[in-house]
């Protein structure tokens, strides 16, 4: 082969997202897959930017947070009174509203992030539960507990929504796989590994810390800023202590600093939760019960801390057993 | 003097539903000095305790030896409950990170809740709490009902009794020593086990009778009731100081007073985020809550 090993990775990985993104919205354009499953899906992806947000600053930098769902409903709301009220096109209101949030990190972030372990913890759910009630009584903005519709594009034609959403996606994972290889991504999971080790090398904590959280915040506020058009109805409770518990499970499963573990274990709960609908009401108990199960019996999650690496899937599949790529 | 009145009166009110609160609270803190594990089953271990009390209330009529007999019996239900879900639940756990004993909780959390709503007798619609006819006291302009030195007088009473158990007997001893070093105190001879199921037994008894009276002061009762007072009890814990008993009490009786004066003086609706704002103001000037204990770092 003459390809070099970048250039084989880069068409590798490339053909992969594009896959990804076009071929579900293809199936789903000439009804292969119906709406219902391609909705499932649609929101597993948003459920999936939102696990990526919380193991940012959960599994990366290493600060439990209980609110993350705040910075959500604040991405939701910005987005849906930008498009709304001062008529921007979606995609500048889906901008302005992970802006919004990720400013709003910023400001949380500047007294909380001094906290550690379980205060931080109890900080954000504080924070995550002072917005909903700020939300429920900003009844002209909000509609109060009731909620607001909005109606896009994205809530219309669910091949857009799956391109759009999953195609956000991917974009936040190579982002995101980048950032963590970068100087900065090193220094923060220097500071999750030893803060003190990390601060007596130069780095300054804070600063990391205060790095990852704005940006996590700003990709939840990106998820919800999707999730408000293609729900196309949002109320107060996004922003609850129970939203924010549900995708910190997702990280949990799908094993802590993975963020393909995230991914996938946000697409297989998603889709978990409307499979198991044949059981009733006994569905909701089965969760917690399969819940306690992986969390007993396989407690780093599902990947733990490796990453599901396409290159390496290819590797194994085009080299024969036992002989060992030597150059990584 | 009309506010004056006002400030009494939600004083009172305050410190009626702060003892409910710190009941509450000093299971969760009580937990956590020990395992290390913020117990999110808790409040629903305190629905439970509300509906074995309505129940028994249900058959027998509001009175005051069917409230009594109703304590008793949801502090056993509950008691039971708490060591199985010890047993079960978190101590298979205890040596896994704690992020999973966390997820845990919640999952137990979401079980009982759930389990509550597909049991066929309970069911997920909210029912009226049978309650004592309310009696009214004039204090000058202040009223007190009769309800509320229930609470009041009830919450007192138990704490003095944890108090006593605490810091006088044998168990109380052990309790102290696996909370300031678990493995020490094993090599000491103390039954870890033994003493972390007592707590959580212990814990669940606060809760069932913090059910009853919660459910007394505000008699609608369903599958979910147990989340806010949970979550608040919650706050209270962490704002004393989690791990310290006296300042789970204290931190109780704070966001009662404060969730009432904000309900008498500024707006009903933002009772819940003031207490919320509480919370984050006084861990930014005390990080470890108002009677924690600072954990030094060492390299």
């Amino acid at each position: 082969m003459t390809v070099s090993v970048k250039t084989r990775n880069f068409i590798l990985l490339g053909g992969v997202a594009l896959a990804a993104v076009l071929v579900p919205a293809l199936l789903i354009k000439i009804g292969l897959i119906d709406a219902y499953t391609a909705q499932i899906f649609t929101l597993a992806g948003i459920n999936a930017i939102m696990a990526i947000s919380v193991n940012i600053i959960t599994g990366v930098t290493g600060q439990l947070t209980l609110g993350q769902a705040g910075f959500m409903a604040i991405g939701a709301y910005t987005c849906i009174w930008f498009s709304q009220v001062a008529h921007l096109p979606l995609p500048l209101a889906v901008l302005t509203g992970a802006l919004f949030a990720a400013f709003a990190g910023f400001l949380i972030g500047f007294p909380t992030l001094k906290l550690s372990g379980d205060y931080l913890a109890i900080v954000t759910l504080g924070f995550g539960e002072i917005l909903r009630v700020v939300f429920v009584n900003l009844k002209d903005i909000t509609g109060g507990a009731n909620g607001k519709r909005f109606t896009t594009i994205l809530a219309a034609s669910a091949d857009i929504a799956w391109i759009v959403i999953i195609g956000t996606l991917v974009a936040t994972i190579i982002f995101l796989q980048n950032f963590l290889r970068s100087t900065y991504g090193r220094a923060i999971l220097s500071v999750r590994e030893d803060e003190i080790a990390a601060n007596s090398n130069g780095i300054g904590i804070f600063k990391y810390k205060m790095t990852g959280f704005v940006v996590a915040a700003f990709v939840a506020g990106v998820a919800g800023a999707l999730y408000a058009p293609f729900i196309g109805f949002v109320k107060p409770d996004l922003a609850s202590f129970n939203r924010s518990v549900d995708y910190l499970i997702y990280v949990v499963l799908g094993g802590m600093g993975s963020i393909t573990g995230s991914v996938l274990a946000a697409f297989v709960l998603t889709y978990l939760q409307e499979f198991l609908r044949f059981l009733k009401e006994y569905r909701l108990l089965i969760y917690p019960v399969i819940l306690i199960l992986v969390m007993l019996f396989r407690p780093q999650g599902l990947l733990g801390m490796k990453e599901l690496s396409f290159v390496r899937v290819w590797q194994r599949l085009t080299q024969p057993k036992g002989a060992k790529n030597g150059s990584k | 003097m009309e506010s004056l009145i006002i400030f009494f009166q939600q004083l009172i009110n305050g410190l009626s539903l702060g003892s409910i609160y710190a009941l509450i609270a000093l299971g969760y803190t009580m937990v956590y000095g020990i395992v290390m594990l913020i117990n999110f089953a808790h409040g629903d271990v305190l629905m439970v305790g509300a509906y074995t009390g309505f129940y028994i209330l249900h058959a027998m009529g509001p009175s005051p030896h069917a409230l009594a007999l109703s304590f008793i019996a949801s502090m056993i239900v509950c008691a039971v409950a708490g060591v199985t879900i010890e047993r079960f639940a978190y101590r298979p756990l205890r040596s896994a990170p704690r992020l999973n004993s966390l997820i845990t909780a919640i999952a137990v959390s979401l079980i009982l809740q759930n389990g509550m709503r597909v049991l066929p007798f309970v069911g997920p619609n909210p029912r009226q709490f049978p309650t004592m006819p309310t009696v009214n006291f004039q204090l000058g302009h202040i009223g007190i009902s009769n309800i509320q030195v229930v609470v009041i007088v009830v919450s007192i009473a138990l704490m003095l009794v944890l108090n006593y158990i605490i810091n006088w007997t044998k168990v109380g001893k052990a309790m102290r020593a696996v909370s300031f070093d678990m493995r020490a105190a094993s090599l000491m001879g103390i039954s870890v086990n033994r003493v972390v199921a007592f707590t959580f037994a212990l814990g669940s008894v606060l809760a069932a009778a913090g059910g009853i009276l919660f459910a007394t002061a505000y008699p609608q009762i369903d599958p979910t009731m147990g989340a806010m007072p949970g979550l608040k009890a919650f706050v209270a814990a962490v704002l004393g100081g989690i791990g310290s008993v006296p300042g789970a009490m204290l931190g109780g009786y704070i966001l009662g007073v404060a969730e009432t004066m904000t309900k008498g003086f500024i707006s009903s609706q933002f009772a819940d985020a003031i207490s919320f704002s509480i919370l984050i103001v006084i861990l930014l000037v005390k990080p470890t809550g108002i009677m924690g204990t600072k954990v030094r770092v060492k390299v």
